[in-house]
């Protein structure tokens, strides 16, 4: 039996732009262009079209990246919003968790909130009261129930609203990121009940971008990108695919921003760059990444392949010069650095340009954003053209290991006496 | 529109709720608390018995209980509109969050300025028995009276609920225009005492037949005019239906403007 039911859903909002300068006249102006217009430069399209179905008893999770129409999706499943187009049908009651304590008074104790929050949730008056104690019971609050919630500390706030919520009895639960509420021992509560709830046979649609919950939950999960579906299915694959698809815009954005960079490099000949220096006799014109199939790359998996790139112009005849690099961290800390003298690397005559490669065999760093240093300097150390962290890369990583450089190393365990009998 | 209606049954237990509410929160925290219910409407009384009766030396019998007579009503009317106007707009966050008939609020807004109404009726009893006015049958078309006159309100308050949501001016005026209303009203003045040439004008006034009929009953012991009583259920019946329909085409853009 279907609990959900989605067909060709589409919201779009009204842009509300505010204008810096907002005179009478454009007011006026506005005032009369509002009406009619609902020009498409005006509005915004959240969902384009949705067509899907839940099952009863099925938990549907939603990933998407900010912005791709998830909780408007979960607004209009909850009945709050209505879809411009198409239908939406929800066989049940719907318990919304969008957001915990909604509508709390601050002024009010906890016992009135309780009564009010339960009501609006959809219960009647005599099943709050009925269910009121197992409620702050729940909710850990039986010390603090009769105090203001204005004195209430944000988790104890979050757990009151938590425990009504979940004792409204929905059919259908809208959960949107709400799962952080408490400490450890609360967590699993909510955690819990959550089991309990799918036991029960109760449909949960789930949104969140914590992708380890999603996938512990899930039966499916709907990848929503741009307010379309871009791919539902079981909760491995399409996480796997989302996964892929964020690691592939990161990629499109950490290209952009190093060209933007490499671009005011070319730009800015005239050292008018804080983080570059140098007397220009050599100068570095292009810094690139790429990666062993020889693309131009900034997002890089632990122990992958990588190979630096710098081009240089010769504009004056220098005694050897010397070409440098060194990789940070984002706070500055240095994790490697080296350069053509210290390694006795003995340079061919340069001519007028050319390249310098630098292959890192494996880039062996925990995940994390990277900064490039690239010289060319004179023997001595005096700068022809110094660029300080102004390139970038990251370094991504499914492994949670802690400080800088991962050294290459394997786990032996030899237990020496057998576990006695 | 009909569904605007069903829904204020299905949705009853939470403006029960909401009513409770609204009525704690208004006095919580102040000394006197609840007193300020009874206190309110006297302290009114008493400003306009001094400026009228005192300073301006109107003459009239019962001045007191007069003032009172249309002073109840209308409280329960301006509070109403004052109030219900930024209903919408202040309940935002909970229409964003959780689903409910948006109607819900400004309908809250009127009961509990009616519960507030009737809170004060005990009052105005008091001033009653120790001017020793005589009430007789007529006091049976109270309820009826009271029905129009919340029908009325509640019209009018959807109707300001909703625009206020899309022309955040109107809170800011209505209090102004609810000044100059107060004062063509017949609460500190006798109806009878509108001179002759503005009458016909001043007639179009809707809420002049439940400020006649409130006095009429409770003060002369007559039953108010069935023109005015005809022009009442005409008022009512037009300012629920205009409130509704427009409450009803802008429900859906209320959360999005919010």
């Amino acid at each position: 039996m279907l609990a959900i039911e989605a067909e060709s859903v589409s919201k779009r909002f009204r842009r509300q732009t505010i204008q810096p300068h907002t005179t009478m006249k454009s007011a006026l102006v506005n005032l009369f262009r509002r009406r009619g217009s609902t020009a498409e430069e005006g509005m915004f399209q959240a969902l384009r079209g949705l067509t899907f179905t839940v099952r009863q008893g099925q938990v549907l999770g939603i990933i998407g990246r900010n912005g791709s129409g998830k909780s408007t999706l979960l607004k209009l499943l909850a009945g709050i919003y209505r879809p411009d187009r198409g239908k939406i049908r929800v066989c049940g009651r719907v318990g919304a968790l969008l957001e915990l304590g909604a509508g709390f008074h601050p002024e009010f104790s906890g016992r009135e909130n309780v009564l009010i929050n339960g009501i609006v949730l959809g219960l009647s008056k005599r099943e709050v009261r009925q269910r009121f104690d197992a409620i702050v019971r729940f909710a850990e609050l039986e010390a603090f129930i009769d105090e203001p919630v204005k004195t209430y500390s944000s988790g104890m706030y979050m757990r009151l609203g938590f425990a009504v919520a979940v004792h409204a009895d929905p059919d259908i639960l809208l959960i949107d990121e709400i799962l952080a509420v408490g400490d450890e021992t609360f967590q699993q509560k909510c955690f819990d009940q959550l089991a309990a709830f799918q036991r029960l046979g109760k449909t949960i649609v789930l949104v969140s971008h914590d992708l380890a919950t999603v996938e512990r939950w899930s039966d499916e999960v709907l990848w929503l990108d741009n307010g379309v579906i871009q791919e539902r299915g079981t909760p491995r694959r399409v996480i796997d695919l989302y996964r892929a698809g964020v690691v592939a815009q990161e990629e499109k954005v950490a290209l952009a921003e190093h060209h933007r960079i490499a671009d005011t490099v070319q730009e800015a000949t005239a050292m008018e760059m804080s983080n570059r220096w140098g007397n220009q006799e050599v100068t570095i014109v292009a810094v690139q990444l790429l990666d062993a199939a020889g693309e131009e790359r900034y997002v890089y998996r632990s122990g992958e392949q990588a190979r630096v790139v710098l081009h240089y112009r010769v504009h004056a005849q220098v005694e050897e010069p010397v070409f440098g690099l060194a990789i940070l961290c984002g706070d500055g800390l240095w994790c490697y650095g080296s350069n053509t003298d210290i390694e006795e690397i003995a340079l061919p005559p340069l001519g007028a340009e050319g390249t310098v490669e630098i292959f890192l065999e494996r880039l062996d760093l925990i995940a994390g954003t990277y900064f490039l240093n690239v010289a060319v300097h004179a023997r001595n150390g005096y700068p022809y053209d110094y660029h300080h962290q102004l390139y970038a890369f990251t370094v991504k990583s499914e492994l949670r290991d802690v400080g800088v450089f991962r050294i290459p190393h394997r786990w032996v365990i030899k237990p020496l006496l057998s576990v006695p009998q | 529109m009909l569904n605007t209606f069903r829904e204020f049954f299905v949705y009853r237990a939470l403006i029960q709720a909401l009513v409770m509410r609204d009525l704690k929160a208004r006095y919580r925290g102040s000394m006197l608390g609840l007193l300020w219910t009874l206190l309110n409407p006297l302290l009114h009384m008493g400003i306009y018995a001094l400026v009228f009766s005192v300073y301006l030396r109107m003459q009239m019998e019962l001045y007191v209980v007069f003032l009172l007579c249309g002073l109840l009503p209308w409280i329960w009317l301006s509070s109403s509109l004052s109030m219900g106007a930024t209903a919408i707009i202040e309940g935002g966050g909970l229409l964003k969050k959780v689903f409910f008939p948006p109607q819900i609020l400004p309908a809250a807004t009127v009961t509990a300025n009616f519960v507030n109404f009737l809170l004060g009726i005990p009052i105005l009893c008091v001033f009653l028995l120790l001017y020793d006015v005589t009430v007789g049958w007529t006091l049976c078309l109270l309820p009826l009276i009271m029905v129009c006159q919340f029908a009325f309100t509640l019209g009018l308050t959807l109707l300001v609920a909703a625009a206020s949501v899309h022309y955040r001016d109107i809170p800011h005026i209505l209090g102004h225009l609810l000044t100059f209303w107060f004062f063509l009203c017949p609460i500190v003045y006798k109806s009878t005492q509108i001179p002759e040439q503005f009458r016909t004008v001043l007639s179009l006034n809707p809420f002049i037949p439940f400020i006649v009929a409130y006095q009429d009953i409770l003060l002369y012991n007559t039953s108010p005019p069935w023109g005015g009583l005809a022009g009442m259920l005409c008022a009512s019946a037009l300012a629920l239906l205009s409130g509704s329909l427009v409450f009803t085409h802008f429900r859906w853009s209320f959360v999005e403007e919010v």
